[in-house]
């Protein structure tokens, strides 16, 4: 991974049926890596807005999003520069804590994380986590002492800081 | 806005299209569409397997520079037209296939999309791959919009192939339709202007240059820009090596060309190249075949590099100069620029050491030979056929030997299958080739092997009179892996052998052409012209050594200038 980081690229797609084939397809065929992929609505209805993370160097970052452009579908592909985006990610973590005296340690680091607790049973407590995902692994990396039983990670969203926005212009 | 059934609205939105012609095969699925035909201008060519169909209509569009249209049935209908889908879409052809497809609802609910219904198959998943891009229509008033989407985007920026799948409910859906113009895409505006600047930069490069080439590839025939770029070559005194794909974009018998470069190129081309001090490559994606080891390809030269497509750009080399531009309209720019630009008179060091090695590694054949080698007999092909004659190829040494010894002289008369190497495609799209030029000969130079995948094709030539003349290297085995097998695995023969088997000669009679066997290079004369004369679909066969190899040639992995074997 050059200087260490993953790349975020943002693209506005025609929300209709096949587009994410189409994609995902064109990066298998070209054996490009997606390191996770987050689709959703946009603020305009017939445009879905897709992050993706890959890990590559430059060169290879260049031929994705030139790929990506030639897809009739791909409507607008941006490169987030990392220095200028806020990212965010949403982790759901079942922590096996059947020892009581556990439990108050785990809700500490809940709370130092500003996660949340959504579900509580004898055997497990559910936390809701935020943030980077580098916090989101640091809390991971604490979660491991007491036993992960099962962790779901939305991947990673993002959109540029400011007035900044990859729109397209109708 | 008229009321009307998808099946007649498909078939008025390809007439606004002015599509001519569609090679097809009906089925089931296509029933309601295949209902419209007598009724409609447009004529219908019933080919007898799909593959042939998707062929013809890529050989009909890279002979005409209109888009080219086949049909398919559901299926394995369409299915079979994925070999000629890739074809068009690996050498960047305008094709538009149609393809049935099973209702997407119905009151048989067992038989629709999803179901896995007698004859479905996901085309539109199978052809993501294959296709500039694809749709799947809902409902018949999507219809005129779709189709006009379609031939748009395949016929602009890069071409390429675009599948229309069509649910046979929505060909007999009756719907208001509204057929209008314009067309607004808004995932798709492809460039063609080149930017001033990049030219500006190219200009002087190529100004300064002490030893400039030209590299043509197939953009520059699928823009249109051989007048362009053979004005921009005699103002450079550049001399020009073509692609493969670029074949026939430069008149090859003129002072500055240099043939083909690549693996079984023109030595004096590959030569040459190697030789660049600054290098201008139009319409070409230098693909493996033609660059050979990277490496090596061209390492110090300065690259400028004009393609439609940005993600070709830097994709295969890097390059110096990026113009992202239509050919024709980035070469006249360059010319503009150039001819205020240049002051010099001419080059003439550079000029005197392409004639020296033209001479050196292409001299001239000593007397007609009358052995019946490929050479000689392309050499003489040449001079039996006019100038606007054209000419299909298939796949394998018949290929090769095309490359190296038949001389392009224009645009659009040498059609193969470049990207995909399609045994199979020359004979299909020389049919293609002939019903877009009915008044000029067509000729496909065949391999035994090739010409077999796909020769069923001579019904649709015979029984719709679409006479075109095939000519087969027939040395009975599979000529260019027997090449390899002799030349990279110690000759040990594996699977190549096909045998003596057909006599082609009876074969083609089967079918109601006209066949020829010829032992001599006066045999071979005779029976081109007989054919010529006859306007009769022929087939010439023409035995040849199983071991005659194609060379000179680039070794695999090997850098293009270091060939082996004489021209």
């Amino acid at each position: 991974m050059e200087n260490g980081r993953t790349k975020v690229i943002a693209a506005l797609v025609e929300n209709k049926p096949g587009v994410l084939h189409s994609i995902a397809n064109m990066f298998r065929r070209r054996g490009f890596n997606i390191e996770s992929i987050t689709v959703g609505p946009t603020e305009q209805e017939d445009l879905s807005r897709m992050t993706i993370t890959v890990n590559g160097d430059e060169k290879t970052l260049e031929q994705i999003i030139k790929q990506m452009n030639k897809l009739i579908d791909v409507v607008k592909v941006s490169r987030l520069e990392p220095e200028n985006i806020v990212t965010r990610e949403l982790a759901l973590i079942k922590v096996n804590v059947p020892d009581t005296r556990h439990r108050s340690d785990v809700i500490n680091c809940v709370e130092v994380f500003r996660g949340r607790v959504v579900d509580v049973s004898p055997e497990a407590l559910t936390i809701e986590i935020t943030g980077t995902p580098d916090k989101i692994d640091a809390f991971l990396n604490l979660m491991k002492t007491y036993g992960i039983m099962e962790l779901a990670r939305t991947g990673l969203t993002a959109l540029s800081r400011g007035v900044r926005s990859i729109r397209i212009d109708e | 806005m008229t009321k009307m059934s998808g099946a007649k609205a498909l078939i008025k939105s390809l007439e606004r299209q002015n599509v001519e012609v569609i090679f097809g095969i009906l089925g089931g699925a296509l029933l309601p569409i295949y209902d419209h035909f007598g009724k409609s201008k447009i004529r219908h060519i019933l080919c007898r397997h799909e593959q042939g169909a998707a062929h013809a209509a890529d050989g009909y569009a890279r002979a005409s520079g209109k888009a080219g249209v086949c049909m398919a049935t559901s299926g394995p209908g369409a299915t079979n037209l994925v070999t000629g889908i890739t074809n068009a879409y690996m050498d960047s052809s305008p094709v538009i296939a149609l393809t049935g497809q099973v209702p997407t609802t119905g009151a048989n609910t067992s038989y629709m999309i999803g179901r896995d219904a007698f004859q479905e198959a996901d085309i539109i998943g199978i052809t993501t791959p294959i296709t500039k891009h694809n749709f799947q229509l809902r409902e018949a008033a999507e219809i005129p919009e779709t189709v006009k989407t379609a031939f748009y985007i395949a016929t602009t920026g890069r071409p390429g192939p675009v599948l229309i799948d069509v649910p046979k409910n929505v060909q007999t859906e009756v719907a208001e339709i509204e057929f209008s113009n314009g067309i607004q895409i808004r995932g798709y505006k492809p460039t063609s202007n080149p930017h001033p600047l990049q030219i500006r930069k190219a200009a002087e490069l190529l100004a300064e240059a002490k030893s400039p080439v030209i590299l043509a590839g197939g953009g520059v025939i699928t823009s249109n820009a051989s007048r362009e770029l053979l004005q921009v070559a005699e103002l450079l005194m550049a001399p020009v090596a073509t692609t493969f794909m670029g074949k026939g974009s430069f008149p090859e018998i003129h002072p500055l060309s240099l043939g083909s470069i690549g693996m079984h190129g023109n030595p004096v081309a590959n030569k040459l190249l190697c030789e660049a001090d600054v290098l201008l490559a139009v319409g070409t994606r230098f693909s493996d075949r033609s660059t050979g080891n990277l490496d090596s390809f061209c390492s110090p030269t300065k690259k400028i590099h004009i393609d439609i497509d940005t993600a070709e750009i830097g994709k295969n080399i890097d390059v110096d100069i990026p113009i992202v531009a239509d050919a024709t309209k980035a070469l006249k720019a360059l010319r503009e620029r150039l001819t205020k630009q240049l002051k010099k008179e001419g080059n003439s060091a550079w000029t005197k050491r392409v004639k020296e090695a033209k001479e050196q590694l292409n001299p001239p054949s000593k007397g007609a030979s009358k052995d019946l080698k490929p050479k000689a007999l392309l050499q003489k092909l040449r001079k039996l056929l006019p100038e606007n004659a054209i000419v299909t190829t298939e796949v394998g040494q018949n290929q090769m030997w095309a490359a190296l010894y038949f001389n392009a002289l224009k645009p659009r008369t040498f059609i193969s299958s470049g990207g995909l190497g399609t045994m199979g495609f020359g004979f299909p799209a020389s049919i293609g080739a002939k019903v877009a030029c009915p008044d000029r000969p067509v000729v496909d130079i065949a391999g035994d092997g090739s010409f077999r995948m796909t020769e069923q094709e001579l019904a649709t030539s015979v029984m719709e009179d679409i006479p075109v003349i095939v000519i087969v290297l027939n040395n009975s085995v599979l000529g260019m892996v027997a090449q390899w097998q002799r030349m990279f695995f110690e000759g040990r023969y594996s699977a190549v052998k096909l045998g003596s088997v057909p006599d082609f000669v009876k074969l083609t009679e089967a079918y109601g052409a006209q066949g020829f066997r010829v032992g001599s290079i006066a045999e071979f004369s005779k029976a081109v012209k007989k054919a010529l004369k006859s306007n009769l679909t022929t087939v010439i066969d023409v035995p040849i050594s199983l071991e005659e190899d194609v060379v000179p040639m680039v070794p695999p992995g090997c850098g293009i200038n270091e060939q082996v074997g004489d021209y």
